[in-house]
């Protein structure tokens, strides 16, 4: 059964590496729905995050092929209710429908959004929250005219105490430590 | 101790550090974008050998052959654009069959990047889906570690092709030059660990199967662990069957081993796959041309998977234990484990299968009754001749499913055959790679008179090197493979399997390379023997058969025990 999956991968930050993940996905023919990639908490190593709506056992087979790259240090995937997550979007809409009316404040009002900016012409609203709350506040100020209208790719989080590439890193250690030792038998 | 480093262009630190990393043999065409190195290389033309092939394709074959046969890596070199996009197909073939390739391609400067300059292809862009790993050195500076990362990610793990798309202006910069091997990357892990929990599992699956089966791949011969399989099936009596790249890992007369896996295979391996109840795979990854239908396969046997690779586990068969790891090492491991058993009874079936296959199958293709000359007695002949100590290289097609059916093997590293790509062109080229990895062998080619024609030029390249390989085209005047799927499957509509060939034994005389043709089996003994006899190069050319086919056949995505032994049989 198709579902919303959230894969997370960390690697080193060498160039290239992006589209190496992307064509794994290109190659099975599955869309990427969202993807965001930034400096983990570990200096040096990054993080992506990667939105599918896929199978379970495709996506484990993307996940193990992700991590199959050499610069790849591991990789993981959740269900959409293992995370917690956030995506953030910004609306333009004309100043002069902000000032006829009372509407679009009830509506930064009612969904939490805040204003960043305001022209004359223009005023650039700011929402965070998932994909069904920043599309409901993008339907709800369609009627005054978004001039302009973007969506962030999905920043996520594990609702697990500790980070898992720690601990990954920890067996790894523990690993090579193990292998030299048979190397010098 | 201050270290001593010297100053050096960037080319001779690529040539320096080849020969660091154990280098005698390099495949390679010149061109702008890699001339600082192929002048470089004129210095050290003595310590380091260099081949030049006639195409790149034919450099990245030969280099796959010689990695293949010698177990070191091959390396080829190619300038930048067309150069190294005519390595693609080598590349990809070296990803599929987990061939250890070092590939270094010239690359415009630096500055030029992206300007649609001269000779600029995006290389490592084009090669990163068929690589293990690539990359660019844009700097003088990164060349030793670029080229000592390069050999051990090629080598280690599941081995593979690497590409290094070095600029020009690097290739001409000075730098410091010193040498350190790479032996550890923190985001890589070459080896895994298997724990005790599973080898106990994996253990008492064996000691308590009653119809154990066994598959072997070519992990066997990538760890070398030819002679732990060969203990740990005598200890357990379990009978084991090869992967097309598997073969020669285990010597064919092995009393327990009884034949190759797959669509061409042997009778009793595919039928019994479906009829085991515990399967054991060594270093193979359950390829489509193995399993058939995979709804259907050894459903009904405990799997136990021992793999180095770990996206290769469940990819296509589920398992019930998975054991990662070098296969040498498992195998170790697991012989304690195991007590000493016999399966009589279930060899036997392998046994009454093979009678089978012989009786429809292997006799007629042996001593056929027809006059016409068939693949399969003209690869038995040569194995018998040359006492099955031969190196056997192939190109794609029933060539080489006939010689993979019809050799004998008795030593491991014997076998060098495209086979997920599935490459035709890849058997001259690989035979000349083969002869410079292994030169006090025979190495033997079989090929089509299809596929010789894609990388034909490369006879320049054995006349050149007086490279004694002793080529054998199975002409059958069809792209026979194609030819033989239309007669089956297309209605035989045998839409542009026809092919003209030009006078092979002429060819190879304007080359310079001895030749001869034979029609007839009274001629084939004596034909081959010369062939034999000759100090060079050699290529016979032996008339076919028209319309013989390769049977047994696991028609694509049928199941295994599906297997039709001819054609007319109503299975």
């Amino acid at each position: 059964m198709k579902q919303e999956y959230i894969i997370t991968a960390y690697s080193e930050n060498h160039i290239g590496l992006l589209n190496r993940i992307t064509i794994i996905f290109t190659r099975r023919k599955v869309n990427i729905e969202s993807l965001t990639v930034s400096e983990s908490a570990l200096k040096g190593i990054s993080k992506f995050t990667i939105v599918v709506n896929e199978e379970e056992e495709k996506v484990i087979n993307i996940v193990k092929q992700i991590e199959k790259h050499i610069e790849v240090l591991k990789a993981f995937y959740y269900t959409n209710d293992e995370m917690i997550f956030q995506e953030i979007a910004l609306y333009k809409v004309p100043t002069e429908a902000l000032m006829k009316s009372d509407q679009i404040e009830k509506l930064i009002r009612q969904y939490n959004a805040r204003i960043l900016e305001i022209t004359h012409e223009y005023t650039v609203i700011e929402k965070t929250g998932h994909k069904e709350e920043t599309q409901e506040l993008f339907d709800g100020l369609y009627q005054f005219g978004v001039l302009q209208f973007v969506r962030s790719g999905r920043v996520a989080i594990t609702r697990s105490p500790i980070e898992r590439l720690s601990e990954f890193l920890k067996e790894r250690d523990t690993l090579f430590e193990k292998m030299e030792a048979i190397k010098m038998l | 101790m201050e270290e001593e480093r010297i100053e050096i262009t960037g080319s001779e630190a690529i040539i320096r550090s080849l020969i660091e990393e154990g280098v005698d043999t390099i495949f390679g065409y010149p061109g702008g974008a890699i001339m600082p190195v192929y002048d470089a290389l004129y210095d050290y033309r003595h310590k380091l050998k260099h081949v030049l092939t006639r195409h790149e394709q034919g450099a990245v074959h030969a280099a796959q052959g010689y990695a293949r046969v010698s177990g070191k890596v091959g390396v080829c070199i190619a300038t930048s654009g067309p150069g190294a996009t005519n390595l693609i197909t080598g590349i990809a073939d070296a990803l599929m069959d987990s061939t250890p390739l070092v590939c270094i391609t010239g690359q415009v400067v630096s500055g030029l990047l992206g300007t649609d300059a001269f000779q600029e292809s995006d290389v490592v862009g084009i090669t990163m889906p068929v690589t293990k790993w690539n990359y660019q050195i844009t700097n003088a500076e990164e060349i030793p570690e670029a080229i000592a990362k390069a050999f051990y990610i090629a080598s280690s793990g599941r081995p593979g092709p690497v590409v290094l798309d070095l600029t020009k202006d690097a290739q001409f910069a000075k730098m410091k030059y010193s040498y350190t091997k790479c032996s550890n990357i923190r985001s890589y892990v070459d080896d895994y660990r298997t724990d005790k929990k599973s080898l106990r599992e994996a253990a008492d699956l064996i000691n308590n199967a009653r119809k154990p089966f066994l598959l072997y791949g070519q992990g066997i011969v990538l760890s070398g662990a030819e002679n732990e399989l060969a203990h740990f099936i005598e200890k357990t009596g379990i009978p084991a069957a090869g992967t097309l790249l598997g073969l020669s890992a285990l010597p064919t007369d092995h009393p327990l081993n009884v034949g190759m896996l797959g669509m061409h295979g042997n009778y009793g391996p595919n039928i019994k796959t479906n009829e085991c109840d515990v399967l054991i795979a060594i270093g193979m990854r359950f390829d489509d041309r193995v399993t058939g239908s995979i709804k259907t396969y050894a459903r009904q046997a405990k799997v136990i998977h021992i793999e180095i690779d770990p996206s290769e586990i469940d990819k296509n068969i589920k398992t019930d234990v998975a054991l990662l790891g070098d296969a040498k090492w498992i195998l170790r491991l697991l012989i304690r484990l195991v007590e000493e058993q016999k399966h009589p009874e279930w060899l036997k079936e392998f046994q009454l299968a093979i009678e089978i296959e012989k009786e429809k199958v292997i006799d007629k293709e042996l001593n056929p009754k027809k006059p016409g000359l068939t693949m399969a007695e003209v690869v038995r002949k040569v194995s018998d001749l040359t006492n099955n100590n031969a190196v056997v290289v192939t190109d794609v097609g029933q060539n080489q499913m006939f010689a993979a059916r019809y050799s004998k093997f008795i030593n491991t590293r014997s076998w060098v055959t495209s086979g997920g790509l599935g490459t035709m062109g890849f058997g001259l080229p690989a035979s000349i790679g083969a002869k410079f990895g292994a030169p006090d062998r025979e190495v033997v080619l079989f090929c089509g008179d299809g596929g010789i024609q894609m990388t034909v030029q490369e006879l320049g390249t054995i006349a050149q090197e007086k490279l004694p390989v002793k080529i054998v085209v199975l002409n059958n005047r069809f792209l026979g493979m194609v030819r033989q799927w239309q007669e089956l499957f297309f209605d035989r509509r045998y839409s542009f399997t026809e092919i003209i060939s030009p006078d092979f034994v002429k060819l190879a005389g304007a080359y310079g390379i001895e030749g001869c043709a034979v029609q007839k089996r009274e001629e084939l003994d004596s034909a081959l023997k010369n062939m034999l006899k000759s100090d060079g190069p050699y290529l016979l050319e032996v008339m076919i058969e028209k319309e013989d086919n390769v049977f047994p056949m696991v028609p694509a995505g049928a199941s295994v025990s599906d297997i039709i032994l001819t054609a007319n049989e109503d299975n």
